[in-house]
């Protein structure tokens, strides 16, 4: 599609689009939002640009084949989910790390639970793209 | 079968020794306990495995285990050391030494596991090595078929067994074999012991070949002479005879027990003898009269009685001795000569002094002439049939006419090709063996006629703790005797030789008849070929049926299921529940259900695929209203951002499609819609039902109160999915992934027949 308008707004919108998909992603465990959410956003935004400048250049803004992150996305929430055996606990139990935390200020929180969604991000990202990648490229 | 004279280079020779030396080491592992098993005792080695279903990695060594553990292993070395030299310089000399090393394993597994589970994965694992064995030229379709053969009799019986341990497992309250054989014969009083015995039965028949079944073992010759040698004498086939005799004290008894094993024992060690007859290839004599020896097997392991259980344990170990031997020879024959071909080999005494040696007193014992192991046997073998308490006669007869033609077929496989001239030329210059080679047949054949002549030793540290196994009590068995007085065993024993030398005098005209008469019997070979070829037909008819390729049948099928499966259990269970008082709805839902009605309306009527796509979007978006409406907003931003993709994807492939309005206007199509309508009532109806009964909230009640303490989240969805329920996302994003692939393939795959 050639459309001077559609893509000059694109540009504004995928990172808009992006930034919100990963603020999405981080917010999750406490407020609407998580790694399913966020893939979806994050994926929409590239879909928009598919559409506005074609999937080649969809393709080389992304860097990597969408299949193969898909594929490091469910490796990655694997590799979370192990993360649990060397503290003897059962397969994807949550393991947490409270950065500065004193009395009822939890500090900054890390967890296997957030890769684990990150994960998750990444595989729905990944697989939109492949499918509408291969779509695209189809017609 | 060619003759590799190449060279070892070091690593295949590291290799080959490595093997040896495992075999050897292994043996040597297992003869310290010959004292201990001898007096009774019982060695056992556990390790927990999966302690919450009762499966532990246990092991045991009784006295049956033991005298299979030291076959296995012992012959298991020669077999390598056999192999070292038969294979050298093959391309794939190492990978054969590792198949034949892990079938090794495997088969010692089967005979020392005291678990069932443990039992069944080396049951399997024996299976699966075989396979790979048979089938090792696999450059062959022949040798590739004959080894899926294998593979597929073999597994199914494995199914069975497998589902025959669990019940028995159940039945029994354990799966510890030494518990369940601690019971005695309370099984056969239980309500499950028919289906635990026949499941047994068709898995110890299918490994020991047992007629019906008994095709694929002649066909396993495919494999090289070594694997033969191994799997059809002491192991593999011998797997099924040993499960027979590990379940002896659980399930033998009931009538039901006697008759089927002396039946088919019987019928198949006829039958194998007179085809054993039949053939010319000397391996194929050899494959023959292994079922011959399984048949025998399975009929003395028929009963209880202290003679038949004790030739049972002699004949098995005299027949690993003298069958290994001979296949080793006629490996020793082929490297030499080039062929097998009994009708050709002759004159091979004086060329091949040391090979000849070894199958004169291989196939002595075999056609069980004093003094050596095969006599003392045999006789015993004569003693249980003779005093069986029914079918003495029958089951005599049976025995004498398998062990007359086994005296035959021992004179024409291992007498002939050596001492009798030449009836044509030899392909090729005969030549003595190597020592690699010839050191298996050697010692196997020696220790026939030493256990012959001194029974004392091997009756007392492998027979008696063998019988005692087989039974589950002590003192059944009988002493091995070369002299026993004159007797009706003798008596039997001479009519045998009598016999034998008469048939072996006359056996190139009864092969000929026998060839005749066996062209007018079915061949169960070719209704095996007949079986997988009609089972590839109804594979191909039913995916015809269930994969027309039209979307629409697809979609009928999909919705008829729901209908019948969801709409059936609601009027069955009497789901169907209607609430007393229906609530009036605020303007803002009632807008939403217009919205939605609206969508639907328009794909259904709409001539435009654009707008109908669209429709569907309303429809969607409509759905994601109610869910802000009531409160769910992670469940409705999904919605929504599903729906916006779904629609542009949908629109992207919408392009490939033909337009609608080319196939004409829209016409009604009553059948549709009343299929639509009644999928939407039901749904309608479930919901209603759902709705109208109490709403159990201890789930929720639960992750509202673990959400923030347990999982340090207040976003109870988000928390759910990734931590109290993270097994279950990921099993989703793998479903994910493997969607997206697999439509990937599909869409950039080659396509048949050009671009659509």
């Amino acid at each position: 599609m050639n459309s001077i308008i559609l893509m000059a707004g694109t540009r504004l919108l995928v990172a808009l689009l992006l930034v919100f998909s990963v603020f999405m992603l981080l917010r999750g465990h406490n407020e609407p939002g998580g790694g399913f959410i966020g893939g979806l956003i994050g994926a929409t935004g590239f879909v928009v640009y598919t559409i506005a400048c074609g999937t080649a250049s969809a393709r080389t803004a992304l860097r990597f084949p969408p299949e193969n992150i898909a594929m490091a996305g469910l490796g990655i929430a694997l590799l979370a989910g192990l993360f649990a055996a060397p503290f003897g606990d059962p397969l994807f139990t949550g393991q947490w790390l409270f950065i500065g935390a004193s009395g009822d200020d939890k500090g900054l929180p890390l967890s296997t639970v957030l890769i684990f969604d990150i994960g998750v991000y990444l595989v729905v990202l990944g697989s939109i793209l492949t499918l509408v990648f291969a779509l695209e490229e189809g017609v | 079968m060619a003759e590799y004279d190449g060279r070892h280079t070091a690593g295949t020779a590291t290799a080959g020794v490595l093997a040896i030396l495992l075999a050897a080491g292994l043996f040597a592992a297992l003869l310290p306990t010959l004292p201990q098993i001898a007096s009774g005792e019982v060695v056992r080695l556990v390790w927990p495995w999966v302690p919450s279903l009762g499966i532990d990695l246990s092991f045991f060594i009784d006295g049956l285990s033991l005298t299979f553990g030291l076959l296995i292993t012992g012959i298991g070395a020669l077999v390598l050391l056999y192999s070292y030299r038969y294979l050298r310089g093959h391309p794939h000399f190492t990978r054969f030494m590792l198949f034949l090393s892990l079938f090794m394993l495997s088969m010692l597994g089967v005979v020392l596991a005291d678990n069932l589970i443990t039992l069944f994965v080396f049951w399997e694992l024996t299976s699966i090595t075989s396979y790979l064995l048979i089938g090792f030229n696999h450059a062959d379709p022949k040798s590739r078929r004959n080894a899926l053969q294998a593979l597929l009799v073999t597994g199914t019986g494995g199914l069975a067994l497998l589902a025959g341990m669990i019940l028995l497992g159940n039945a029994a309250g354990t799966f510890e074999l030494s518990e369940i054989r601690a019971q005695g014969g309370a099984i056969a009083e239980h309500a499950l012991y028919l289906p635990i015995f026949l499941l047994f039965i068709l898995g110890a028949f299918t490994k020991s070949a047992q007629v019906p079944f008994h095709f694929w073992l002649p066909n396993a010759m495919a494999a090289p002479t070594p694997v033969s040698a191994y799997l059809h004498s002491a192991t593999m086939v011998k797997a099924g005879v040993y499960l027979l005799a590990r379940m002896h004290p659980t399930l033998s008894g009931p009538d039901i027990w006697f008759w089927t094993l002396t039946i088919f024992g019987a019928i198949t060690t006829v039958f194998a003898s007179f085809l054993a007859l039949k053939q010319t290839d000397m391996k194929q004599t050899l494959a023959y009269t292994t079922l011959m020896a399984l048949g025998m097997l399975v009929l003395l392991l028929g009963s209880g009685f202290g003679y038949a259980v004790t030739a049972a344990m002699a004949f098995l170990v005299v027949h690993s001795l003298y069958k290994a031997a001979l296949f080793l020879v006629a490996g020793l024959v082929d490297h030499a000569t080039g062929t097998r071909e009994l009708c050709v080999l002759g004159g091979l005494g004086r060329v091949m002094p040391l090979t000849a040696a070894a199958a004169a007193l291989a196939a002595l014992s075999m056609a069980g002439l004093p003094p050596f192991l095969g006599f003392i046997s045999k006789e015993l073998q004569y003693y249980a049939s003779t005093g069986m308490e029914t079918g003495a006669l029958w089951i005599t007869g049976a025995v004498l006419t398998a062990n007359v033609l086994i005296y035959a077929v021992a004179g024409i496989t291992a007498l002939k090709p050596f001492w009798r001239p030449a009836e044509g030329a030899l392909p090729k210059t005969p030549h003595e063996g190597p020592w690699q080679m010839l050191a298996g047949p050697i010692i196997l054949s020696v220790l026939g006629l030493g256990f012959g002549l001194a029974p004392a030793f091997l009756t007392v540290s492998l027979i008696h703790p063998g019988v005692d196994a087989i039974t589950g009590v002590a003192g059944l068995g009988k002493d091995l005797k070369l002299w026993a007085g004159v007797n009706a065993a003798l008596i039997l024993s001479l009519a045998t030789f009598a016999l034998g030398t008469v048939v072996y005098l006359v056996h190139g005209r009864l092969r000929d008849a026998l060839v005749a008469a066996e062209a007018r019997l079915p061949s169960f070979d070719r209704g095996w070929d007949r079986l997988l070829d009609g089972l590839k037909a109804l594979a191909a008819w039913q995916t015809g049926i269930l994969q027309s390729g039209v979307l629409k049948t697809y979609l009928y099928t999909v919705f008829a299921a729901l209908l019948i499966g969801v709409g059936g259990t609601l009027m069955i269970k009497g789901g169907l529940v209607l609430p007393d008082s229906w609530p009036v709805g605020t303007v803002r839902a009632w807008l939403v259900v217009a919205l939605i009605v609206a969508g639907a309306g328009l794909t259904t009527v709409t001539n435009s695929r654009i707008a109908a796509i669209a429709g569907l979007g309303a429809v969607g978006i409509g759905v994601a209203l109610i869910f802000i409406i009531f409160g769910a907003p992670d469940v409705a931003i999904t919605q929504l951002l599903v729906e916006t993709l779904v629609v542009v994807l949908f629109a992207v492939a919408a392009l490939r499609l033909p337009s609608l309005a080319a196939e004409g206007p829209r016409k009604l199509r009553p059948f549709d819609a009343l299929f639509a309508t009644a999928i939407g009532v039901l749904v309608s109806l479930v919901m209603i039902s759902v709705t109208a009964g109490p709403l159990d909230r201890r789930i929720t009640t639960y992750f509202e109160g673990a959400s923030w303490p347990d999982a340090f989240g207040r976003n109870i969805v988000n928390v759910i999915l990734v931590d109290f329920r993270a097994l279950d996302t990921f099993g989703e994003i793998a479903v994910v992934v493997i969607a997206a692939l697999g439509a990937y393939a599909l869409l950039k795959g080659p396509r048949e027949g050009g671009a659509k």
